[in-house]
Formats: C-alpha cells, sequence, structure tokens
C-alpha cells in the first residue's frame, strides 16, 4: 500500500491501449487519496479474461474541481470530485 | 411492465411475445435488431445447456424484487437509530442485511452523507455503474451520454434541471464510480419530521435523492404528492 | 465521457422496459452467475464497439452486442448459428 490517506497524489498521463478505468479528464491531474478501499483485482486484466492477480490497492482520490477543469469549471470553488482509482495510475507529489 | 413467462406453449416465443397478445405494444416497442438476436441467442443458450429457462427467470424475479424503497428504508432507519446510521456509513452490506435486504456480491458498496456543507452526487462516467443490488435498475437519465458527460463537469447546472438548487457555500461532490464500489447517498432529513415514524420518513425518501440530485422530499412537498 | 461538451439537456422521461430488454439483462446477469463473463469483460467488449455504433444504439442494445461479443470469443456460441437461429424466429416477429 503505497499511499495513505491525506497524501498528494498525481494522475499518470498515457493513452494505454485497451481497457482502462481511469478517465482521461484526471489523466495528468492532482489530488489527494480521501480513502483506501482496499485491495481489488486488476480490471484491466479481468477485462481481458484474466485472473486480475495480483490484487491492487484502489484508492478513493479527490479532487479540487477548479484543478481538474480550470477555466472550463463554471460553479462553486468549493465543488470537488472524487474519482476510485488504481495504485498502478498513481505517483506521489514531492511536498509543496 | 408484466412479463408472464409462466407458459410455454411448446412455441419458443410464446411466453414473452407480446405481439400475439397485444399488437399495440408490439408497435410501441417496436423491437430492434440487438433485441431480436437476444432471445435467438437466449434459446440457444438453454438448448446447449448453458443457461437453464429458471436461470434466466430467476434473474428477472430478482432484479424485480429489488428498487428504491430498499434504500428508503435504510435512509429511514439511519435517520431515526444513530447505530444503524453508523453501521450504515461503516458496512453498507452489514447494514442492508440487518434489514433483510440482500446486497450480497461482488461489488462493495459505499455510502455517502449530505449534510449541512456537503451534498453528494453519484454518476458513473465509463459505463453507468449503479447500486443495482439494493435499488434495482437505474433511471434512462443516469444511463443517458449527457448525464455520464454533464455531471462530472456541471453538477449544480444538472441539478437545476431537477429543480435542486444549492447555496455556492455548500460542497457539491460528485463520486464518478469507476472502479468495483458503487455509491449511494444518504439525504438530509428534512426539517419538520420529529416523531415521524420510519415508514412515515421513508416515504420522503426517493430515487433521484439516494442518486443526489434532488434531496429528500419535504412534508409539504410529499403532502402536495399525496393530494 | 466524462466531461464530453455537450449541452444536451436530460430526458427526464423513463421507459418501462420492453421484454427483450429485461431478457437481456437477465441473460448477461445469469451467465455471470455462472462464471461466463464478469463485468469487466462485459465492459470491455461494450468499449471495443465502433464509436459510432456505440454513439447510435441504445443501452440494452449495447449490452445485448456485447454480451453476444463475449459469447462469440470464448467459443460458446458462434455467429453463424446465431444467425440462423435468428432467420428462424424471424416469422415468430410478425403481428398476426
Amino acid at each position: 500500500m503505497k499511499f495513505s490517506p491525506g497524501q498528494k497524489v498525481k494522475v499518470k498521463m498515457g493513452e494505454p491501449q485497451g481497457h482502462v478505468r481511469t478517465p482521461t479528464y484526471v489523466r495528468g491531474k492532482e489530488g489527494w487519496v480521501e480513502r483506501v478501499h482496499g485491495e481489488f483485482r486488476n480490471p484491466e486484466s479481468l477485462a481481458y479474461g484474466g485472473n486480475g492477480l495480483p490484487r491492487e490497492p484502489l484508492y478513493m482520490v479527490g479532487f479540487r474541481q477548479q484543478d481538474l477543469w480550470q477555466a472550463r469549471y463554471a460553479e462553486s470553488p468549493s465543488d470537488n470530485l472524487y474519482i476510485d482509482l488504481y495504485e498502478h495510475w498513481l505517483e506521489g507529489v514531492p511536498n509543496a | 411492465m408484466s412479463h408472464d413467462h409462466e407458459h410455454d406453449h411448446g412455441h419458443v416465443h410464446a411466453d414473452h411475445d407480446v405481439s400475439q397478445h397485444d399488437p399495440e405494444a408490439a408497435e410501441r416497442n417496436k423491437v430492434p435488431f440487438y433485441g431480436k438476436r437476444i432471445y435467438a441467442i437466449r434459446d440457444l443458450l438453454i438448448k446447449k445447456g448453458i443457461l437453464s429457462r429458471e436461470d434466466v427467470q430467476r434473474e428477472i424475479e430478482l432484479m424485480d424484487s429489488r428498487s428504491p424503497a430498499n434504500g428508503a428504508r435504510l435512509v429511514a432507519k439511519a435517520w431515526t437509530d444513530p447505530g444503524f446510521k453508523e453501521l450504515l456509513l461503516r458496512d453498507p452490506k452489514a447494514a442492508c442485511a440487518e434489514l433483510g435486504i440482500d446486497a450480497s456480491g461482488v461489488t462493495e458498496v459505499a455510502v455517502v452523507e449530505n449534510t449541512e456543507a456537503v451534498h453528494n452526487l453519484v454518476v458513473c462516467t465509463l459505463c453507468s455503474c449503479y447500486p443495482r443490488t439494493i435499488l434495482g435498475r437505474p433511471p434512462d437519465w443516469y444511463k443517458s451520454f449527457a448525464y455520464r458527460s454533464r455531471a462530472v463537469v456541471e453538477p449544480r447546472t444538472v441539478m437545476r434541471e431537477f429543480g435542486t438548487v444549492l447555496p455556492d457555500s455548500v460542497e457539491v461532490r460528485v463520486f464518478d464510480s469507476s472502479a468495483d464500489v458503487r455509491y449511494l447517498v444518504l439525504p438530509r432529513r428534512p426539517d419538520g419530521t420529529d416523531g415521524w415514524t420510519e415508514e412515515q420518513l421513508a416515504a420522503l425518501v426517493t430515487r433521484d435523492s439516494l442518486i443526489g440530485v434532488t434531496e429528500a422530499k419535504t412534508p409539504e412537498a410529499a403532502a402536495v404528492t399525496a393530494s | 465521457m466524462g466531461g464530453r461538451p455537450t449541452s444536451e439537456q436530460l430526458n427526464l422521461a423513463e421507459h418501462a422496459l420492453a421484454d427483450w430488454e429485461v431478457v437481456t439483462d437477465a441473460v448477461s446477469v445469469a451467465l455471470g452467475a455462472k462464471g461466463l463473463r464478469t463485468t469487466d469483460e462485459l465492459r470491455r467488449a461494450m468499449e471495443d464497439m465502433p464509436a459510432d455504433e456505440y454513439l447510435a444504439l441504445s443501452y440494452y442494445e449495447r449490452w445485448a452486442r456485447g454480451t453476444e461479443q463475449l459469447l462469440v470469443e470464448k467459443g460458446v456460441l458462434t455467429r453463424d448459428e446465431i444467425d440462423r437461429k435468428m432467420a428462424e424466429l424471424e416469422p415468430t416477429w410478425e403481428v398476426s
């Protein structure tokens, strides 16, 4: 388990082939770990009939909407978005 | 819609072909190519012994037995029983089991609580995942491209289409159900409901409030609908 | 799909499911209960669809098509036999 709640993380970029569960709109964006859901089998392997092992940690990651969409987000600066992401999509952020 | 699957006259279609009993329905529900095709697939799977007729029927009945009423019961109990609320937030499947709701299944469930400061909204941008084992099937709009596209980037504008307006000071928190966790919103208990029974409270909890596009009904709104 | 630019209003009307939609749902879930398809495989099969088809088909049409693709991929059924069965059932669709 690489990351813990409160820790800042960044979603990796990349356009991998095949089935992924990390939508484009969060790629390259910086957020924080809100919750650790536990370990699950990797859907990117399951999608092709693989067994999805080894299990991988799944995190609930939070983002400020303004950080995700910048000027395109026209609603409240209080707003946030949370999404569940697998560990191999995340990297740590050096302390600001 | 009723679907009577009990008779089998030996005709492969007789037990579900509405066109034979109700030409108007057939007209209304023009069956598309893939719709016709699924019957062929079903019949082949049954013929080959991969699925039985009962297997299919069981899933139909199981899905029919699930509805937003399950969610309403969970919420009403959470509103009146702090210990149950704590369980619902910590271990939703266990809370469901306590009320005789079978939410066992592969996917996890998480319940997110609306407060004075936070309002939650659930979407699945990648494909329309939904807590089906508890609430049954999602509404059409939830599965639409419009909702899947817009809910993440303009949640308040989407909510306004349901008549829901929140002050900017309240955080609108969108959950994109991108993995194996399904989300259910625990709406806020409306004012003016002191002393209400669980049954009365459950009547205020709509499916839309469990998704987060609305809040629970107020007693006034419920009275209007009832009249 | 998340954040795809659109100003399309939501259609709040709900339709009672047609029988074929109920059957699609049930067959797919029943196959899942038998371990013959996983959620991830079905999602991937639907994503594999050409974009114009994905956008043109309704929710349950995509399910039905995705389910068929998985069954064919796994060698459970062939397209030929599905075509033949469908042709066999065609006369029963006529309203008398």
